[in-house]
């Protein structure tokens, strides 16, 4: 059982021209097996909260904290807070040119659970992750996300996510850009991973769309840098009708 | 007989533009004579014998160069070496195994000038690796001749001992139909200044040059490339990628292509791309586009010079890979483009050995 806990996190980009606050102040609590999702229009500052659990460097902490298990994350360097349970699927997932998906799978794995795993069980593994996300064998001696489509960048995530069994993960705007059979099968994965690994979920997005494959427990809405209002699945109803209009106006 | 010789050389200053990257003072004496000579011949066939391969040394009378050069160390290798390291590869032979040369190190024994001549044959296809190791002070010069519609795939590998200093040409002359690929590789030594050129000599040539270095604290890297479009329809790539890291550490890559009036269908590209990995070290990058006619595919060049991609490190991170095993990965994938051309997963792997190497002892 794992506690995410993020309280008055408040964080700034750094620009040429100065820096430019981004988050006001975050409160949120992610336990275990609990499903959260966060909605909010473009530029909200989604994305910076994702980024700043994981530690991107363009962002600066300037108030609150965040725990993880009573431990500081914010003091964590970024493949300490991987190792502390924590992942992030990435909204743009990176190009790492030369480097093999398979390469790279198993220098994460093998950095994560402190040693190589067996060969011939981790090659069953990766076979297994790949084969339930409809993913072409083919697939795992390309380099990381080079020439990859959106949709396989996506499936490329979930995949890491159920190889890597973290504890909580933030998964950003994992839906864009897929059609719908690919949203099934990604929204599977994730639902795959917090069955097997009680997995704690905070879901960003900002259609509903996603939220019939993967139910949220609670529906957070974020405008300007801090939540504005929260509740249960039917507040993603509300907004599915009404929008974000009623909180960015303000 | 050698001092006599000397008065024809135009010792260079420094201030030429050929010369005006090349820290003189440290290539012992290579320029100017003055380095001690010694009288090995180091370079040897280390692959076995193969039917339609000969390796012989031959007297230097018999062989004269077909390509002069301005270089005035390449110059005094015509003119001094102790003899011509001959391979030839008959017309029509498709060799299954590379042959593989190597110049094998003993002690420091005063300088090497060494002249070395391929021939390819009409239809001829082969995979010639030469491998440097060691502690060396070389003069080297490496002509390379590709008969009508013959392949060569030549691969050099500089994996010399700290403290060597090495200076040579890798010239090929291409005709009709021929198609040749180099692959230069620069990691070891105190100073290595290579000339990769190439002479289109017939239509219907391709040539590839690529080329990895890594250079770290104190050593000079130079590769100077030329190729020179004298005939119609030839293509031509140039492709080398660098690592420097650490104080000093200096590379200097150079891109000349001229296209001359009379080479129309001309395509060629040339690239190059360095990752710089720390303070105190400078890469110099080059390309020079020469065109007299307008009667061509393509003419392209590019350079670039870059430090870590930190989104690149922060996605191997976020995975729990450490910062050390990120760089390394992202550094390995850098040069993989080009190593995984060699096709010799024992060189590929002993190379991106030397690679983290290099990396750890910059302190990465
Ligand atoms: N490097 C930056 N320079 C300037 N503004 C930035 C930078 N990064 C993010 N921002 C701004 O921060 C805000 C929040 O961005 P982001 O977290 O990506 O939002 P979301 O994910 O909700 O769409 C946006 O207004 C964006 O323009
Ligand atoms: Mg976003």
């Amino acid at each position: 059982m794992s506690t995410l806990e993020i309280r008055g996190l408040e964080v700034a980009v750094v620009t040429e021209k100065g820096p430019i606050e981004i988050l006001r102040g975050v409160d949120l609590t992610v336990r275990s097996g609990e499903t959260h999702a966060i909605m909010g229009p473009n530029g909200s500052g989604k994305s910076t909260l994702a980024y700043s659990i994981a530690g991107h460097p363009k962002y600066t902490i300037t108030g609150g904290t965040v725990t993880l298990d009573g431990a500081n994350v914010l003091d964590m360097k970024v493949d300490e807070r991987a190792k502390a349970g924590l992942f992030l699927a990435m909204q743009y997932p990176v190009e790492v040119p030369g480097v093999s998906v398979s390469n790279f799978l198993r220098t994460a794995a093998t950095a994560l659970r402190g040693e190589a795993p067996k060969l011939r069980t981790w090659v069953g593994e990766v076979k297994a992750a790949m084969n339930a996300l409809n993913m072409d064998p083919a697939f795992s001696e390309r380099n990381v996300n080079e020439g990859f489509s959106g949709g396989e960048k996506k499936r490329h995530e979930i995949m890491q996510l159920e190889l890597l069994k973290p504890k909580i993960a933030i998964l950003d705007e994992t839906d864009s850009g897929l059609d719908v059979d690919a949203l099934r099968i990604v929204s599977e994965g994730v639902n795959r991973a917090k069955e097997v690994n009680n997995l704690g979920i905070v879901l960003i997005t900002h259609y509903t769309r996603i939220l019939r494959y993967i139910r949220p427990d609670f529906v957070h809405v974020f405008a300007n840098g801090r939540v504005v209002e929260e509740g249960g699945p039917e507040l993603a109803d509300k907004l599915e009708e009404h929008g974000y209009a009623e909180y960015v106006g303000s | 007989m050698a001092s006599t010789l000397m008065t024809n050389y135009l010792v260079p200053s420094g201030r030429e533009e050929a010369w005006r990257f090349t820290p003189l003072a440290r290539l012992a004496g290579l320029h100017d004579g003055s380095s001690q000579r010694g009288t090995r011949k180091s370079l040897f066939l280390k692959s076995a014998q193969q039917a339609g391969v000969t390796a012989t040394r031959v007297d230097r009378a018999l062989v004269p160069s077909a390509a002069p050069s301005e270089d005035v160390v390449v110059q005094r290798v015509h003119a001094e070496a102790e003899d011509v390291f001959s391979v030839s590869i008959s017309a029509n032979v498709s060799l299954s195994e590379p042959v593989y040369l190597a110049r094998l190190q003993e002690k420091s024994q005063g300088s090497e000038l060494s002249s070395v001549r391929i021939e390819l044959g009409t239809n001829a296809h082969a995979v010639i690796i030469m491998e440097n190791v060691g502690k060396s002070i070389l003069g080297e010069d490496v002509e390379i001749t590709l008969g009508a519609g013959s392949t060569l795939k030549f691969i050099t590998l500089q994996e010399w001992d700290e403290g060597s200093v090495h200076a040579a040409r890798h010239h090929a002359i291409l005709n009709r139909d021929s198609t040749f690929q180099s692959i230069t590789v620069s990691v070891g030594g105190s100073l290595v200044r290579l000339l990769p050129t190439v002479e289109f000599a017939g239509p219907g040539t391709s040539a590839e040059l690529l080329g990895v270095y890594f250079a770290t604290a104190g050593q000079h890297l130079e590769h100077r490339i030329h190729v020179e479009h004298g005939v119609p329809n030839a293509k031509s790539r140039v492709n080398y990628k660098g690592a420097l890291a650490g104080n000093e550490a200096h590379t200097v890559w150079i891109g000349d292509v001229h296209i001359r009036a009379a080479a129309e269908g001309t395509d060629t590209y040339e690239l190059n791309r360095n990752l710089l990995l720390s303070d105190g070290a400078r890469a110099d990058s080059v390309p020079n586009l020469e065109i007299e006619t307008g009667e061509i595919i393509g003419a392209g060049h590019a350079s670039t010079t870059g430090r870590f991609d930190d989104e690149q490190l922060f996605y191997l991170m976020s995975r729990g890979i450490p910062m050390d095993g990120a760089r390394r990965l992202v550094v390995r994938g850098f040069f993989a483009e080009i190593i995984t051309q060699i096709g010799d997963e024992q060189i590929e792997d002993r190379l991106m050995a030397r690679i983290d190497g290099e990396l750890a002892k910059a302190g990465h």
